[in-house]
């Protein structure tokens, strides 16, 4: 079987694949601290992440492809943060938006998990205290070129 | 009729039974990571217990790490929709430890600055609350606002949401050239975008439904449970801290405090959008009278409180009192710094106010509450 995938060329599979996958990603509504105050202005008249076909925030992790995590992780939070993550249907990507779900950000304390790294994978990294809507359209862009480059040949289920 | 569901005097349409179901940490409507572990009976809610402590940071802890000026940033992240009262509250115990008198310029521009983030505060929650309880336009509406007051913070200080926009004895920059023009052109438009807000919402007859009589607060339990702000002035007491210990310039600024009798979900939000209009007066007023001078008193660079010299300074936050104790030890760290966040309070009654109300009203009661969990937590 591996000897197939290596192989066959998926050019225009991919193509369509990931054409589909980054015009349509819906992230999780899902905010934890100041960050998802910025999250929300991404989606006003002045930003309007629709533009990008990501503005079709789903409740429900069963539904959503992204997760923003967008805030403070605390050490009582991460077992969810991870819950919710193993509940998300494949394929799934992550965004650690601002320094909090980055590294911890301003919270060196007994209470902050130090990045949301160490309980998720995570694709793209936003910066800022918070990151401004501009910042979080980046990571967005950021991703939707990483998805570009996927292939269905090679995934693998994780 | 389940045997431990029924009720004297309830009618169940069918045969269910007590349901315990947890509400949140992930819930789009809990504003960020409140947990609820609610009691029901069908949708009928018997009893709610809110679990806290999704976002303690350990801030309290982080203020004794640093000197005084250090932790100006923090306290942004404290309520992070209103860091200005925040600063403020923060700085004005400072002050009042260390005994700095601020110039008059400074005190204005704070006020104007506190005002506007009271603007911007109250236009967040009636955006969120009017999504919980199922409109979608106003999130629109006062976001396009909001996005205004964040400009001028972000002439001001640089930053939208974290201003970091006071120090201990003034303000770190004066006015930028041309701000206050911008300001005064945004304070003149926005009465007509509350009026614009209120057409979508005040005769609404589903909004009317969804909050007239829901989440009902006695004038007995407002004082009894220690609830400062919007939630107390929509239950007839007329208390603000701005007319009680006048603090900056709202002793020289003429505004009323606007008081609803009724208590329920309703009436706070009638009582935030008179503030909102309220607000911008105090702004108008302030930006015509602003004075001359330095923006920061002589002070010395590093901060010292005496050991076990203490003081307490409280103000009124977009959510009710916010306040800050202080504690010094002779160093430039304080000792212990301890927040009074309006939130907190706040939350404690949500159980109180949820009894015997269906599922979807405890989203209408946790979103007239406006609690902000790093406030909560912090």
């Amino acid at each position: 079987m591996d000897n197939v995938e290596a192989n066959v060329l998926t050019t225009t599979y991919d193509k369509i694949f990931n054409w589909a996958r980054r015009s349509a990603i819906w992230p999780m509504q899902f905010g934890l601290a100041c960050c998802a105050i910025e999250m929300m202005a991404v989606l006003d008249p002045r930003h309007d992440m629709s533009r990008f076909g990501a503005e079709v925030f789903r409740a429900s992790p069963r539904q959503s492809d992204l997760m923003i995590v967008a805030g403070t992780v605390t050490e009582k939070m991460a077992p969810i943060v991870r819950r919710l993550w193993d509940q998300m249907p494949d394929p799934k990507w992550a965004i650690a938006m601002g320094a909090c779900a980055t590294c911890g950000g301003p919270y060196r304390t007994y209470a902050v998990t130090q990045g949301v790294d160490r309980v998720i994978p995570v694709d793209v990294y936003v910066p800022g205290c918070p990151p401004r809507p501009e910042a979080l359209l980046w990571g967005l862009l950021h991703l939707q070129r990483k998805i570009d480059r996927m292939t269905v040949a090679k995934q693998k289920a994780s | 009729m389940g045997e431990t569901g029924a009720k004297p005097g309830h009618d169940t349409l069918f045969d269910v039974e007590e349901m315990e179901l947890a509400l949140g940490p992930q819930h789009p409507s809990t504003h960020g990571v409140l947990r609820i572990n609610l009691k029901i009976d069908g949708e009928r809610i018997l009893d709610s217990y809110p679990i806290i402590g999704y976002l303690h940071r350990g801030t309290e802890k982080l203020f004794e790490l640093h000197p005084f000026f250090q932790n100006v940033p923090h306290t942004d992240r404290i309520d992070y929709v209103a860091a200005a009262t925040n600063n403020l509250a923060y700085v004005g115990a400072v002050e009042k430890l260390t005994g700095i008198t601020v110039p008059p310029r400074a005190s204005y521009i704070r006020t104007i600055l506190c005002e506007l983030q009271r603007i911007s505060s109250h236009l967040l929650w009636l955006a969120t609350h009017a999504i919980d309880v199922g409109a979608m336009t106003p999130f629109f509406y006062c976001f396009r606002e909001r996005e205004q007051v964040l400009d001028l913070f972000e002439e001001y200080c640089g930053a939208r949401l974290t201003l970091n926009c006071m120090r201990p004895g003034g303000l770190p920059f004066d006015l930028p050239v041309g701000w206050t023009d911008r300001c005064s052109a945004f304070i003149d438009k926005f009465p007509a975008k509350v009026a614009e807000y209120e057409g979508l919402l005040t005769n609404n007859r589903i909004w009317k439904k969804r909050t007239v009589g829901i989440g009902v607060l006695s004038k007995e339990q407002v004082l009894q449970y220690g609830i400062t702000g919007p939630m107390l002035r929509g239950s007839g007491v007329d208390f603000d801290l701005r007319k009680a210990t006048p603090y900056e310039a709202y002793d020289e600024v003429d505004f009323d405090v606007p008081v609803f009798p009724n208590g329920d979900t309703y009436d706070r939000y009638l009582v935030r959008m008179e503030e909102m209009r309220q607000s911008a007066r105090i702004v108008r007023q302030c930006l015509a009278k602003l004075p001359d001078g330095e923006v920061m008193a002589k002070r010395p660079r590093v901060l010292k409180a005496n050991k076990g010299a203490e003081a307490y300074f409280g103000i009124e936050g977009p959510k009710g009192e916010i306040g800050f104790y202080i504690v010094g030890n002779g160093t430039p760290n304080p000792d212990r710094c301890r927040v009074r966040a309006p939130s907190f309070y706040n939350l404690q009654v949500v159980p109180e106010l949820a009894k015997d109300h269906l599922l979807s009203d405890l989203v209408a009661i946790i979103g007239t509450t406006d609690i902000v969990l790093g406030e909560v937590d912090r």
